[in-house]
């Protein structure tokens, strides 16, 4: 029987093994690669999504039990980079290998809706089941705050991320924690 | 014509122009062929080559419409190489950096990394070796471009002048674009003086700049190789024996070709390959085959097997590595001596992206898209594999999931050529967490023996160090006098003025298959010297930085560091319930020190690391935005090694599978971590490594200042902290 549900807002309706890990069917049967695989065992964090608007380990959510449900993936966060977390994330140049941030930005993103000014220590409670390797978290800390402000989606701000690359003037990178 | 003609020929016309300098610049000419087999099939997210795009150099196109693309011939692991490079070439190239593209360069071998004979990214070597190619490069195109609009404008060179991507002649008001030259320039001949700047004109060299993959990184767009997707491509996984060295008795594929789905079964060099229509089938499949290894010689190895061989051979004299002075003689005149013995266990490297690699094997030729660090050896590998020639291999290098030297191997690589050549379709094999962390080439574990001889003041006079240990370079072929110096290094540039050292090796195999791990020998080797120096400190009741600054008062770049970090720290200034350490270590051309803040509650046997300050010398700074981050993600990656890291051993099998056994820093473990950078003028060091040594001896000397405990095994344990 096929499995329906919403994923980015557009219906989905699949015949596949019910007891697939979603992650596998975003990424192998619907080629939606933004989510990763880590470690299979939702210890990681890599591949959380949004189900029905709460972060969810998509590596053990078997696709069936999503069935009627919302689905949100790092591909539908926003199309245009425009979601605060990714303008913050951009700002602050978060990523190095870039590997585990699809999953950290929908940690992240989910965090905000619940608690729209968290404290340090609550982003780190909520942060904590994502692994960055290459040691981002100090990054991540700044981003999350910096986007808490960042309250609608501006056009503007994404838009100065798609060049890539521009420089940031030398007070600013300190000012924003840079070098420290 | 052989391929291997042919690819010879390819060679020697994108030689065309010839080299300059040793360091093998390759200047003016077009690349139809190349260019175009490489855009077809590229995986890189910029890879739309606009039609018309001129090849200026093998690292320096520029577009019709402006763009201007640059090759990076480095693996974009974490560490920024792609904005550093496209950073050195397009200063002196002079473009609009907004009109900056990056695309990953094929394998040629006019990208080989002097370094290593191979092109390949390692060894904190990326920044260190381009950093004159790639100046030239840029500087040679724009100077081609600009004798382009000096043609055509019938002017001098030397009266035009450039300025984001536009040549200007100031007499006559004239300008042109980069773009609207380009096929000109690419035509004209081979400038054979190449002037570059001046360092005070750097215009994007030493400032913070925004890494130019990170928006493709916050959106889920970059293309890792576990994102590789071909059409009628298969999905593989393969099943490998547990003890290392064992190898299939027989196997049966019954209940796993019975589930829906999977499409073949069947024996490949590295175990038994399941190959289906999905990743989680595959994965399935492979939990329902019946596998018989044969475990071989190495299914008795435990760690403790493993540790007393270490001690075995510690306790006979190895190869001689440094002598300075008459240390046997002098030991026995200290005043006090010293002795002590330092263990550390094996580490996973465990990048975030587990193992991939997707290869599609025709009789014609091969491909490879890798997140590899090692292109040549990838397409070596392959080549063996399929009997292709080399020119018929095309690797294609994806962004990679963190390295860290886990992907200068080609293992990976050689499942999904294996597994392609057998079943006649691309196939992506994927590796489980399981396998990356139980099939890894480990850090070594090693084992230190020191002893040092102090004079009546408490100042050492003698100090003594073997070490025993698997060598990574046996690898690779037979040692010389079973010695291989990347087991010994920074303990044999023990950098203290001490008139009487003796440095010795012993070669020590245990049967693991070990590699490259961030820092390599520094990793381990940073902590066995920088403790010992602090026990030497506290044995003639010395002050551990004092102590140290006398013995480097002949090493200024040491120096400078250290005193730096002090000084940033408040060394000396009272913190109460803190406790700091120090440690300073030299490795891959720079100089890092760090200074470690922690508190202790030794009723629940818990630390917690307040902060990290770290100084450290690179040379030039080409981006000051990704050392930072590169110092705070080397940082992490060796505390999470210090508090966590041990791959253990039972039965010739590594016990730990996943992050709930093998664990990481998590964002709540983070540190303040400080990062100041002496200014220098120096040529650019890489910074992905060299910051990694000196936290471990550093957090566990202030874990002494703490508790009077000196730890030396890592990693730390709850009852260290007693």
């Amino acid at each position: 029987m096929p499995i329906e549900f919403t994923l980015n807002a557009k219906p989905q309706r699949l015949n596949v093994a019910p007891n697939m890990p979603l992650l596998w069917v975003l990424r192998d049967i619907l080629g939606m690669t933004g989510t990763k695989f880590g470690c299979g065992m939702a210890l990681c964090g890599a591949c959380t999504v949004h189900i029905n608007g709460e972060a969810a380990r998509s590596c053990v959510t078997p696709v069936s039990s999503v069935a009627g449900k919302q689905v949100v993936t790092i591909e539908g966060l926003s199309e245009d980079r425009s979601h605060p977390v990714q303008q913050a994330w951009i700002e602050l140049d978060v990523p190095q290998c870039g590997y585990c941030q699809s999953g950290q930005i929908m940690s992240a993103a989910a965090l905000l809706v619940k608690n729209p000014q968290p404290s340090d220590a609550e982003i780190d409670d909520a942060m904590r089941g994502n692994i960055c390797r290459c040691g981002t978290y100090h990054r991540i800390r700044l981003a999350i705050h910096r986007a808490a402000r960042l309250k609608e989606p501006r056009a503007e701000s994404a838009k100065a991320g798609l060049g890539g690359g521009e420089l940031l003037p030398t007070a600013e990178f300190a000012a924003q924690g840079g070098g420290k | 014509m052989s391929g291997r003609e042919l690819q010879r020929i390819d060679r020697r016309s994108f030689l065309k122009g010839g080299s300059l300098g040793a360091t093998g610049l390759l200047i003016g000419f077009y690349l139809p062929a190349l260019q175009q087999a490489h855009a077809a099939d590229s995986v890189t997210p910029n890879s739309a080559a606009p039609g018309g795009r001129v090849t200026l150099n093998a690292w320096i196109h520029v577009s019709p419409d402006d763009t201007v693309t640059i090759f990076i011939d480095k693996s974009e692991m974490g560490q920024s190489i792609l904005t550093g490079l496209a950073m050195i070439a397009a200063d002196e190239l002079e473009c609009d950096w907004q009109k900056v593209r990056t695309e990953f360069a094929p394998a040629d071998k006019v990208y080989f990394n002097p370094q290593f004979g191979a092109q390949g990214t390692g060894a904190s070597t990326a920044t260190r070796t381009s950093w004159e190619p790639l100046r030239k490069a840029g500087a040679a195109a724009r100077l081609m471009l600009v004798q382009a609009a000096a043609q055509k404008w019938g002017a001098e060179v030397s009266e035009c002048r450039t300025e984001k991507g536009t040549i200007l002649h100031a007499k006559t008001g004239r300008r042109s674009t980069y773009g609207s030259v380009a096929e000109a320039a690419g035509k004209l001949p081979v400038p054979q003086e190449i002037p570059l700047k001046d360092p005070r004109d750097f215009r994007i060299i030493g400032k913070p700049t925004r890494r130019l993959d990170t928006p493709d990184k916050v959106s889920g767009r970059t293309q890792f190789g576990i994102d590789v997707r071909r059409e009628n491509m298969l999905y593989a996984v393969v099943a490998r024996c547990p003890v290392f060295g064992g190898k299939v008795a027989s196997f049966d594929a019954g209940r796993a070709k019975a589930i829906p789905g999977v499409r073949h079964v069947l024996q490949i060099s590295s175990g038994v390959a399941v190959v289906a229509d999905d990743t989680w089938t595959a994965m399935e499949a492979r939990r329902a085959l019946d596998v018989k290894w044969d475990e071989g010689p190495n299914a008795g190895a435990t760690s403790e097997t493993i540790r007393k061989l270490f001690a075995e051979r510690a306790s006979h004299p190895g190869h001689v590595a440094r002598k300075d002075g008459d240390p046997e003689t002098q030991i026995e005149r200290a005043a006090r001596k010293i002795e002590a013995v330092y263990e550390v266990p094996f580490l996973a490297h465990a990048t975030m992206e587990p193992q991939n690699c997707t290869a599609d094997v025709t009789a014609a030729r091969c491909d490879v898209w890798a997140p590899t660090q090692n292109q040549t050896n990838a397409q070596k590998t392959a080549a063996d594999i399929t009997g292709l020639d080399l020119s018929k291999v095309f690797v294609h290098t994806t962004f990679l999931g963190g390295g860290f030297g886990r992907r200068f191997e080609s293992d990976y690589v050689s499942d999904a050529v294996e597994v392609s050549k057998a079943v006649g379709k691309p196939v992506k094999v994927t590796w489980s967490r399981e396998d990356d962390i139980q099939h890894d080439f480990y850090r070594t574990a090693s084992y230190a023996r020191f002893t040092a001889g102090l004079d009546a003041e408490g100042w050492p006079t003698v100090w003594m160090n073997r070490i025993a240990c698997p060598s990574i370079m046996a690898r690779f072929g037979p040692l010389k006098d079973n010695f291989d110096s990347r087991s010994v290094e920074i303990c044999d540039a023990v950098p203290y003025a001490v008139p009487n050292i003796l440095v010795d090796y012993q070669l020590a195999d245990a049967g693991i298959p070990i590699g490259f791990w961030r820092s390599v020998g520094a990793s381990q080797n940073g902590f066995f010297l920088e403790s010992f120096i602090d026990e030497i400190a506290a044995e003639g009741n010395k002050d551990p930085y004092e102590l140290r600054r006398r013995l480097l008062r002949n090493s200024p770049r040491h120096l400078r560091v250290l005193e730096t970090a002090a000084e940033k720290a408040g060394w000396g200034v009272p913190a109460p319930g803190r406790f700091r350490g120090i440690a300073v270590v030299s490795s891959y051309f720079g100089y890092v020190a760090q200074v470690v803040e922690i508190s202790v509650d030794r009723s629940k046997r818990s630390l917690i690391v307040h902060r990290v300050v770290c100084a450290l010398d690179c040379g030039r700074a080409v981006n000051p935005s990704s050392i930072d981050a590169q110092v705070k993600s080397s940082v992490v990656y060796a505390l999470t090694a210090a508090l966590h890291g041990e791959i253990t051993i039972d039965h010739g099998r590594v016990q730990q599978s996943n992050f709930h056994d093998y664990q990481m820093l998590r964002i709540a473990d983070m540190p303040v971590v400080d990062v100041h950078i002496i200014p220098s003028e120096l040529a650019p060091t890489g910074t992905g490594e060299f910051a990694v040594p000196p936290v471990a001896p550093a957090l566990c000397n202030a874990i002494f200042a703490a508790t009077g405990r000196r730890i030396r095994r890592l990693p730390i344990r709850p009852e260290d902290l007693a």
